[in-house]
């Protein structure tokens, strides 16, 4: 039987990698000219509020058809595009209005965020404070909490996320313990008490919007209700989230401080770009969270000669690492994808533990 | 507060709507000069996680960091929600010859 590592934030991992200097640590970042990444960073509505209209409008045309062929095996692809856009693009909105990039106007993002939040059924305060973490200590086990599969992996655990049943089961357990004013004892760790009204407020109001969705099917004597909002169309839709979410780390290595070894970019289709708002390219986006999502594609033009070569598509990614790599972790977790750099590239480290890689300057 | 003017860099080292990181005494800080051409500084480290603000961005009289994007009012120092829970500590500037010096007290 391999062996299991224990990722919990509350368990002997948390202190080995805070003792071996992994945790709130130094990572390697290619070096761009600051004046180069100053107009990087800059903030725009004028994206977000095109794809956010873009994105309202096709709710709507996905929810007016489904209604109107309700009942007929018509509904069935407008209930198939409301679920991928609710349950799938809902959780790129929640990652980048989360990081306060996606509009420069700061009541947009906040407004998105809870809209995006309620779909994907993510406490807004419980998950800001986990993406931080997330962030400062990527993919370190005991440390980071949102490492989306354990290794050794559980195929099965993985192919139902594709089904958003863990997903939704976990959530509505969550919102009822918030609802009820209580954290979990790993949540305490990362969300400062200050926060914690927040996340009951919250938590009691998305609770009320979910009753109040079965309340009005019962009265209604309609499916259609909870077949537009709760955790029905989360689970309907979020097989394409996951697909494009298990690109991000798979198969890469852990307690590494260096992103290109922990991250993966993977060049994606116009569409899915849009529904991922560019989080494909995932690497650029680590190393500089501050740049929004529609300049990542520059970011990545002005960094690619010290990148690992993107994965040229999803199923390249998929066939050529993700599942062999997950295949093979069953028996062997320590195994990891090593993507190779450009000669142009910093090398890495010798190594691929802790500390590899030499800040660029 | 006593007067302990320290030179931190030549104003026009510092673009407007920009920031700049300044070490003295092994303490970081950072410079800002703001789009009404007035400078001022603060502690050069995110409450947060001890990250350089001067990596981060300026946006009129905000300071974004680098890392989770946490916005502090640069001329307050106040700390404008999170994950920024503290406030940034503000030191005085004046310009003198063509050179930006902050109080240290
Ligand atoms: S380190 Fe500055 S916001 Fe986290």
């Amino acid at each position: 039987m391999p062996m299991k590592r224990d990722y919990s934030l509350v368990g002997p991992e948390n202190a080995a990698a805070v003792s071996k200097g992994l945790a709130n640590a130094q990572w390697y970042r290619c070096a761009v000219p600051r004046k180069q990444m100053k107009e990087l960073m800059q903030r725009s509505d004028a994206a977000a509020i095109r794809d956010t209209i873009l994105w309202v409008l096709l709710f709507i045309l996905f929810a007016a058809g489904a209604t109107y062929f309700w009942g007929t095996w018509i509904c069935v692809p407008f209930f198939i595009g409301y679920g991928v856009l609710y349950g799938s693009s809902s959780d790129s909105r929640w990652h980048e209005c989360g990081h306060g990039t996606a509009f420069k106007t700061r009541w947009l993002n906040d407004l998105v965020y809870k809209v995006a939040c309620f779909m994907i059924m993510r406490d807004p305060e419980v998950w800001r404070w986990s993406h931080t973490r997330h962030h400062t200590d990527t993919i370190i086990v005991g440390r980071d909490p949102e490492i989306a599969v354990q290794r050794p992996p559980s195929l099965w655990k993985v192919a139902l996320y594709f089904f958003g049943w863990p997903t939704a089961y976990v959530a509505l357990k969550k919102l009822v313990i918030h609802s009820a004013g209580r954290l979990l004892p790993d949540e305490a760790t990362w969300v400062p008490e200050s926060e914690w009204p927040k996340v009951y407020r919250d938590a009691r109001i998305f609770l009320a919007i979910h009753i109040a969705a079965v309340v009005a099917a019962i009265a209604f004597h309609s499916w259609l209700p909870v077949m537009f909002v709760g955790p029905l169309p989360l689970m309907y839709g979020a097989w394409l989230g996951v697909y494009f979410g298990l690109t991000q780390h798979i198969g890469l290595a852990e307690d590494v401080l260096d992103h290109r070894l922990c991250a993966r970019t993977v060049y994606m289709n116009p569409i899915f770009r849009f529904l991922y708002l560019n989080m494909n390219y995932h690497v650029e986006h680590h190393m500089f969270p501050m740049v929004p999502y529609h300049a990542l594609p520059k970011l990545h033009q002005a960094i690619k000669a010290d990148t690992p070569t993107p994965c040229a598509s999803t199923i390249e990614a998929y066939f050529g690492e993700i599942l062999p790599a997950l295949w093979r972790q069953r028996n062997d977790p320590g195994y990891t994808i090593r993507r190779p750099l450009p000669s142009s590239a910093t090398p890495y480290a010798a190594t691929s533990g802790p500390a590899v890689a030499v800040p660029a300057e | 507060m006593a007067d302990n003017w320290v030179d931190a860099c030549a104003a026009d080292a510092v673009d407007e709507e920009d920031v700049m990181g300044f070490s003295h005494g092994g303490q970081n800080y950072a410079i800002y000069r703001s789009p009404e051409d007035k400078f001022y500084a603060t502690d050069g480290l995110c409450t947060h996680e001890q990250v350089e603000l001067a990596d981060g961005l300026v946006m009129g009289d905000i300071i974004e960091c680098p890392m989770h994007n946490g916005r502090f009012n640069y001329k307050t120092g106040e700390a404008k929600g999170a994950p920024v829970c503290v406030n940034l500590k503000t030191y005085p500037t004046k310009v003198e010859s063509g050179r930006v010096l902050i109080n240290l007290g």
